[in-house]
């Protein structure tokens, strides 16, 4: 069985405008130790899922309105909040997009650290700080135990990042999600985030959601991916055989946004194709047609008067195009 | 989240002006405040040809309380008509909110804008005197001015204005720094235009927004200023003013406490208004402040 | 050591400050018509000429005005702010004892302000729509368009005519006798009225300024890093949102010391507590120049004093202040 089922996940968020299905009709597996991905751009969705899985939706904003998220056969839609507590930081963990702005500014991250050892592990303050302090280490800061009693301005935006990397694994989280945690940094320390994040994966055997628009990351990082659009999953499948042969044309324009993949697996290297056009307008979002047809140069009549449904390649492929088997 | 209505995106073309007042009148709070404020001020203008009694004219046997003998708001303890000194001291009241708000204001702009606008030294100094006006206590400030130079009303007027402006000063300042910086200050910059023009013409009028509002709330802090002083006796005593009411009746709070309660509850509702109307403005004139 | 080393640095500043407001004092002393000598001869009902002269000779008036500013400022700082011929005392001790009154209320009106305003600013930023939050909505409205005056003399008739709960004035009961605690007792009893009064004030601005950033920190990230933490909603609310949400309103009471002390006189001539406040009525009514001047200064050392208290509060609570490490 999985580690984590989701069926038929709806997310609806209020607006000026009315409700409107920020997530719909979403439905994945993760095993234990796996490495998934969510791709898209802006706004399609991705972090509202993570936020759903944390039990963490923006209070009277966001809230899920019909489907369920099963971790380990217990339904974490039904669960109370202190049950969701006990699991936030324990079992499922998460860093952010933003190392500059999610860590306490008044704290040293050394107890920044410790504090969730004391939460979850019921560690005394000296064991916490230690274990901090070889955490610390682990993510490979420099000089740890004097290190962890500097504060997060005393950091750079990697250090800070590598800070967030300690707290989420602290306890050891069968998954760990990882919202963008690169977006916001320099170039050359991406990539030693993501290795860092391969090895402790590696140490620790948690399961990684890696949510990102940057299919760079996604070919390097991961084993499965979801291409997300509009609040709707789009593709569904093996990062090989999706980069190899993408079956909907969302997924085929974001991944000739990135030179490098195609070249390194095909060594023929196309001209750069921008996806045109912007995500729908919010109102949009439960309609009943393909959200991504006013971009889409392979639209037909019928994609903008039905919803296409997930067609199945083989066990693991999916793509939610009415054109899939043709392209 | 990309939440581009391009449809509703398209503004209509229309004045600030109009624009800020419709916000306003959006507002139901600030609405009834100003009405209410344009009742009173139209009472303090016309009232006393309303309603000739002189306040200083013992018309009645004193502490005779509202309602009895005719006089509808009563006597104080010379029996002078309580009525009739709230409808006479409306003006002056306004007038010194006014006057004391001008002073101030003139002072602040200045004083902020040549700090934010020439930076440096300028600032430097001009920042450490602000500072200092602001160590001092500002109504004993004021008291020490009136008692040392006389209780006449333009001299309480520049006693209040004088110790209020460091507010005005520090958001002016703060308002120029940011502004100098924009891009079509660079240009009329680099098209010649004088340090004057500069600050007057050109960054000054883009700085009004929160100075306006400022300027409203300092009215009200005046207005309660002068009664503060008043109800120490530091007035001009043959001028009638809410606060001169209050100062002249305070020995007898615990026989007739309506003597004092009365124009207290006028000063109240006043500045209570100037208050709602100032939120008004400021919703109205920072839009963007309102997401909060 | 840092925070040592900048506490110097600001104390340093604080006396220049100081002097300042010496200068001030004295200017305007200069500038007000009539002098000491005026003063000393209305006392005695009256001077002729030659008389006048003399006691200005005695008492330097004629000297230059730098001179006299030297020797004013010299006084000063040998705790010698000149003498009070309507007290005939002199001024520094005429202020020593009316200080603790005033630094009673004073200090107790912040600190409760302080203390309410930002359990309530807490409380009602967690519930946004409920009564409590509300009610910071109209106490901030009041709290600003309300004369102090006028409050202290509702609460007045209210609580000490209406229904004697409480003293109609004064800060103690003389006529009765008791130890420490009975006399403490008697002295807050007389306290509550006067304290609610100049507290409310400050506690609207500060309930109304700590609901305001605590909704802006209950909204950031790092308070999303904590939830994701599993930690509990008080933990997340006082540990984390709290201790970020403190330097603002702390920086407003530093602020509003200038403010309080105003508030103070007011509050002071309405339930005749002796302090500062009353003294300063007092010597004004009584054309007493050295005892304004020297109320003047001494509030403004309170004001600096409390600057200076704030300023350490807010580098304990934040390492940011002052610097990077």
């Amino acid at each position: 069985m999985a580690l984590l089922s989701v069926k038929n996940l709806r997310i609806e968020i209020k607006t000026r405008a009315g409700v409107a299905p920020v997530i719909d009709d979403l439905s994945f597996d993760l095993d234990a130790g796996e490495s998934l991905s969510f791709v898209g751009e802006s706004g399609c969705g991705k972090s509202m899922t993570a936020l759903a899985l944390m039990g963490l939706l923006p209070e009277g904003v966001g809230s899920v309105a019909s489907g369920s998220i099963t971790f380990d056969g217990e339904d974490l839609t039904q669960a109370s909040e202190a049950r969701l507590r006990a699991l936030r930081g324990n079992d499922i963990s998460m860093i952010f997009q933003e190392p500059m702005t999610s860590l306490n500014p008044l704290y040293t991250v050394g107890e920044q650290i410790a504090e969730v050892l004391r939460a979850h592990q019921g560690l005394s303050r000296k064991q916490a700080w230690d274990q901090a302090v070889e955490l610390l280490d682990a993510v490979r800061i420099p000089n740890a135990r004097a290190r962890a009693e500097d504060y997060p301005f005393q950091m750079s935006g990697g250090q800070r990042q590598r800070v967030m990397i300690a707290i989420a694994l602290a306890c050891q989280p069968k998954i760990l999600i990882a919202d963008e945690p690169t977006t916001a940094l320099d170039v050359t320390v991406q990539a030693q985030i993501f290795d860092l994040l391969q090895d402790m994966r590696r140490q620790t055997g948690s399961a990684i959601i890696l949510i990102t628009h940057d299919m760079g990351a996604v070919a390097e990082m991961a084993e499965r991916m979801i291409v997300m659009y509009a609040g709707r999953k789009a593709e569904l499948g093996p990062v090989d055989t999706i980069i190899a042969h993408p079956r909907h044309p969302y997924t085929a324009g974001l991944i000739s946004c990135v030179p490098h993949i195609l070249s390194t697996l095909t060594s023929e290297r196309e001209d750069l194709v921008e996806v045109p056009g912007i995500v729908p307008a919010l109102q949009d979002f439960g309609k009943d047609l393909c959200l991504f047809a006013s971009r889409c140069r392979h639209a037909q009549p019928k994609c903008v008067n039905q919803r296409p449904p997930e067609i199945a390649f083989g066990n693991t492929h999916q793509a939610a195009c009415w054109r899939a088997e043709e392209l | 989240m990309s939440l581009i209505d391009p449809e509703n995106t398209i503004p209509e073309a229309r004045s600030p002006f109009s624009e800020a007042w419709e916000m306003f009148r959006g507002n139901t709070a600030a609405m009834i405040a100003l009405v209410i404020l344009c009742l009173i001020v139209l009472g303090a203008i016309f009232g006393p040809y309303l309603y000739p009694t002189d306040p200083f004219d013992m018309v009645w046997a004193p502490f005779s309380p509202p309602g009895a003998d005719g006089f509808i708001l009563g006597t104080d303890y010379l029996g002078r008509d309580l009525l009739a000194a709230l409808i006479h001291g409306a003006r002056v009241s306004i007038i010194i909110g006014l006057a004391a708000a001008a002073v101030s204001i003139l002072i602040g702009v200045t004083v902020g804008a040549l700090a934010g606008f020439y930076k440096g030294w300028v600032e430097e100094l001009l920042m450490r005197i602000t500072e200092f006006f602001q160590v001092l206590p500002t109504l004993l400030f004021s008291m020490v001015i009136v008692a040392l130079f006389g209780a006449s009303l333009p001299m309480i007027t520049f006693a209040i204005g004088v110790v209020s402006w460091t507010a005005v000063a520090r958001i002016t300042r703060s308002e120029f720094l940011r502004i100098r910086e924009l891009e079509y200050v660079m240009a009329s910059r680099a098209s010649g235009a004088t340090n004057a023009k500069l600050m007057f013409r050109v960054i000054l009028p883009n700085a009004l927004p929160p100075i306006i509002v400022q300027a409203a709330l300092m009215v009200g802090s005046a207005i309660l200023f002068e009664a503060g002083l008043s109800f120490l006796g530091l007035t001009d005593p043959n001028v009638v003013s809410w606060g001169q009411v209050i100062g002249s009746n305070r020995q007898y709070i615990l026989d007739a406490s309506y003597t004092v309660t009365i124009p207290g509850l006028a000063i109240f509702i006043t500045v209570l208004c100037i208050s709602l109307v100032g939120d008004g403005l400021n919703d109205a004139l920072n839009p963007k402040l309102r997401s909060r | 050591m840092q925070i040592l080393q900048a506490f110097a640095i600001r104390s340093g500043y604080a006396v220049i400050l100081l002097i300042a407001v010496l200068v001030l004092n004295f200017s305007m002393m200069h500038l007000a018509p009539g002098d000491v000598a005026d003063t000393i001869s209305q006392s005695m009902g009256g001077a002729d000429q030659e008389l006048l002269d003399k006691i200005r000779a005695d008492y330097g008036l004629d000297q230059p005005f730098i001179v006299q500013l030297g020797r004013y400022i010299g006084g000063v700082l040998q705790f010698d702010l000149g003498f009070s011929f309507f007290y005939n005392q002199p001024v520094t001790d005429l202020i020593l004892q009316r200080l603790p009154a005033t630094l009673l209320l004073v200090i107790t009106a912040q600190v409760l302000a302080l203390l309410i305003g930002v359990v309530m600013g807490v409380i009602s930023a967690r519930r946004p729509n409920g009564m409590l939050s509300h009610f910071v909505t109209f106490l901030a409205l009041f709290g600003y368009a309300a004369p102090v005056f006028w409050t202290g003399i509702l609460l007045l008739i209210a609580f000490s005519l209406k229904i004697q709960w409480f003293p109609v004035a004064g800060m103690m009961d003389v006529s009765v006798e008791g130890g420490f605690w009975f006399r403490a007792g008697d002295i807050a009893r007389h306290m509550v009225l006067p304290v609610i009064t100049l507290g409310s004030i400050f506690l609207a601005l500060y309930s109304r300024l700590a609901r305001a950033t605590m909704m802006e920190t209950l909204g950031s990230d790092f308070v999303r890093t904590a939830k994701a933490k599993g930690l509990s909603p008080n933990q997340v609310v006082y540990k984390h949102a709290l201790k970020n949400s403190l330097s603002p309103v702390i920086t407003l009471a530093g602020l509003q010391f200038s403010a309080v002390i105003s508030g103070a006189v007011l509050v002071e001539a309405v339930f005749s507590w002796p302090g500062l406040g009353t003294l300063a009525f007092q010597s004004i009514i009584a054309r007493d120049t050295p005892t304004i001047l020297g109320i003047l200064f001494f509030s403004a050392l309170v004001v600096i004093v409390g600057n200076l208290l704030t300023d350490l509060a807010l580098r304990l609570i934040d390492p940011r202040v002052g610097g990077k490490g």
